[in-house]
């Protein structure tokens, strides 16, 4: 028998947790891709010096497991005087991995615009700033638009290891009720449906942004 | 068949000769005849009692047995047990007292008696120095960093004001990184957890500021052994008075007995 009617009591639980999620998603989702945009134009466009150091942070991150970014973040950090909120941890530690992940999907996105395209803004005497901004980044993004919503799905999933450090996120809600209810299929069920409707949000979220950012397509 | 029921019946008188006889027993009196007192500690269960370096048992369990046999001026025999076997150990009188980190409930107290208690064993609230609580209500607002689903935790929900900020982490082992950390400066444990914190850091050693849930170890021995009991009972008193039980708290525990303790 199932008791979906014994989460109820807990609505406030999942609401808060809910919230967690919803706000440190968003706010990872956009400082996780500016990061990424600004290191993948660094590594495509960047003098030899700066396009290692993003290298180095891109392959660290990318090739070591999410949970010991956060602990290193949370638990390590403060033995050298740097003491932060689970809050701040899980923020910095999704942006900065959100920001790896990204900045090679964008710097594909930039490496398929041809030299022409950029040769010509040059001839058209635009600036370097300007051919980023009106010349590269639009068909860039358009390009691996998918792939960025993609991952930022995935990081927002992911985020569910941030109440390992008690962030009181929404699978924290669920497992602090399945501990004092035990209804684990309950709780989890409807733990895994909320980050569905999540995901679906915000991929019709990313969706509706992109029919406005790359709107020139409908246009010609 | 006649020979079987004259073997039951022979096993019954005997049998029934070895219960008169036990019940007419004065295992202290036996102690002291023999001049040997036999206790049972456990062996796996640090700092209660386990196998030192030497291979000799140390803790808790066997400083009190070998301070039982010195006040009783008898030598002594320590029986290394499992928390599964110790009770049934007394039963069948392989041992004439069990300190083996034993609690007392319902159930045991039909089986065996108890003596006052000899060791803390509790559940409480530990925390650096610079935090001053020493009650529940004065958790209003403080962050208090304790293991999801545990007892301390669901103790912590049913009595904390609601105000307290708890943090609750996956194990043990991960409420004890976020106080070695300093995430957290109060965690809700047991006292063997601080215990074993104070030893692995003593600059970071918490110290007790209030209990949660008190379940102190007793002596365990045979039912009826008035004597016996009233001797344990003034020898743990003795103890407590002289600061003896306090000395074996200080040096497995890493800290004072619990105020009003054994009151």
């Amino acid at each position: 028998m199932l008791y979906f009617s014994d989460l109820l009591q807990y609505s406030d639980v999942f609401l808060s947790g809910l919230k967690t999620t919803v706000e440190l998603t968003v706010l990872t989702t956009i400082l996780g891709v500016v990061l990424g945009t600004v290191c993948a134009t660094v590594r495509q466009y960047g003098n030899r010096a700066s396009q290692r150091v993003v290298s180095v942070y891109v392959e660290l991150i990318r090739n070591t497991p999410f949970i010991v970014q956060l602990f290193f973040i949370f638990f390590g950090l403060p033995a050298i005087g740097m003491m932060l909120s689970p809050w701040e941890a899980s923020m910095i530690a999704l942006t900065i991995n959100l920001g790896a992940y990204s900045t090679e999907i964008i710097r594909a996105g930039l490496a398929s615009i041809s030299k022409g395209q950029i040769e010509a803004a040059k001839v058209l005497g635009l600036n370097f700033r300007q051919t980023l901004t009106r010349v590269i980044f639009v068909p860039a993004f358009e390009k691996i638009y998918p792939a960025l919503t993609s991952q930022c799905i995935i990081v927002m999933l992911g985020s569910a290891v941030i109440s390992q450090i008690s962030v009181q996120d929404l699978t924290y809600a669920a497992n602090l009720v399945q501990s004092r209810n035990f209804r684990a299929f309950e709780s989890y069920f409807v733990t895994a449906l909320l980050y569905l409707g999540l995901s679906i949000l915000l991929r019709f979220a990313f969706n509706a942004l992109g029919k406005r950012l790359f709107a020139y397509r409908a246009s010609n | 068949m006649k020979r079987l029921t004259k073997l039951l019946s022979k096993t019954l008188i005997i049998a029934a000769g070895f219960s008169a006889l036990s019940a007419s027993a004065d295992v202290l009196q036996d102690i002291k005849d023999r001049n040997l007192i036999r206790i049972a500690v456990p062996q796996d269960f640090p700092p209660f009692g386990s196998v030192g370096t030497d291979l000799k048992p140390q803790g808790i369990d066997v400083d009190m047995a070998n301070y039982i046999a010195k006040e009783m001026g008898v030598k002594i025999e320590i029986v290394p047990v499992t928390s599964a076997n110790r009770i049934p150990y007394l039963q069948t009188k392989k041992v004439d007292l069990v300190i083996s980190s034993l609690g007392k409930n319902p159930e045991r107290e039909k089986a065996i008696d108890f003596s006052t208690p000899y060791a803390p064993f509790f559940l409480g609230v530990f925390g650096s120095k610079e935090v001053a609580v020493t009650q529940i209500s004065q958790l209003a607002d403080k962050t208090v960093g304790v293991t999801r689903g545990s007892v301390e935790d669901l103790e912590l929900e049913k009595n904390a004001p609601k105000s307290v900020n708890v943090r609750r982490f996956e194990d043990n082992n991960t409420t004890l990184t976020a106080y070695l950390s300093g995430q957290v400066n109060l965690i809700a444990t047991g006292n063997l957890v601080a215990a074993e914190i104070a030893k692995r850091q003593p600059q970071r050693a918490p110290e007790s500021k209030f209990m949660l849930k008190d379940s102190p170890c007793y002596i365990g021995m045979a039912k009826g052994e008035t004597a016996l009991q009233s001797k344990v009972n003034d020898l743990i008193k003795g103890a407590l008075a002289s600061g003896e039980l306090n000395d074996i708290s200080m040096k497995w525990l890493k800290a004072p007995l619990p105020k009003g303790f054994g009151a």
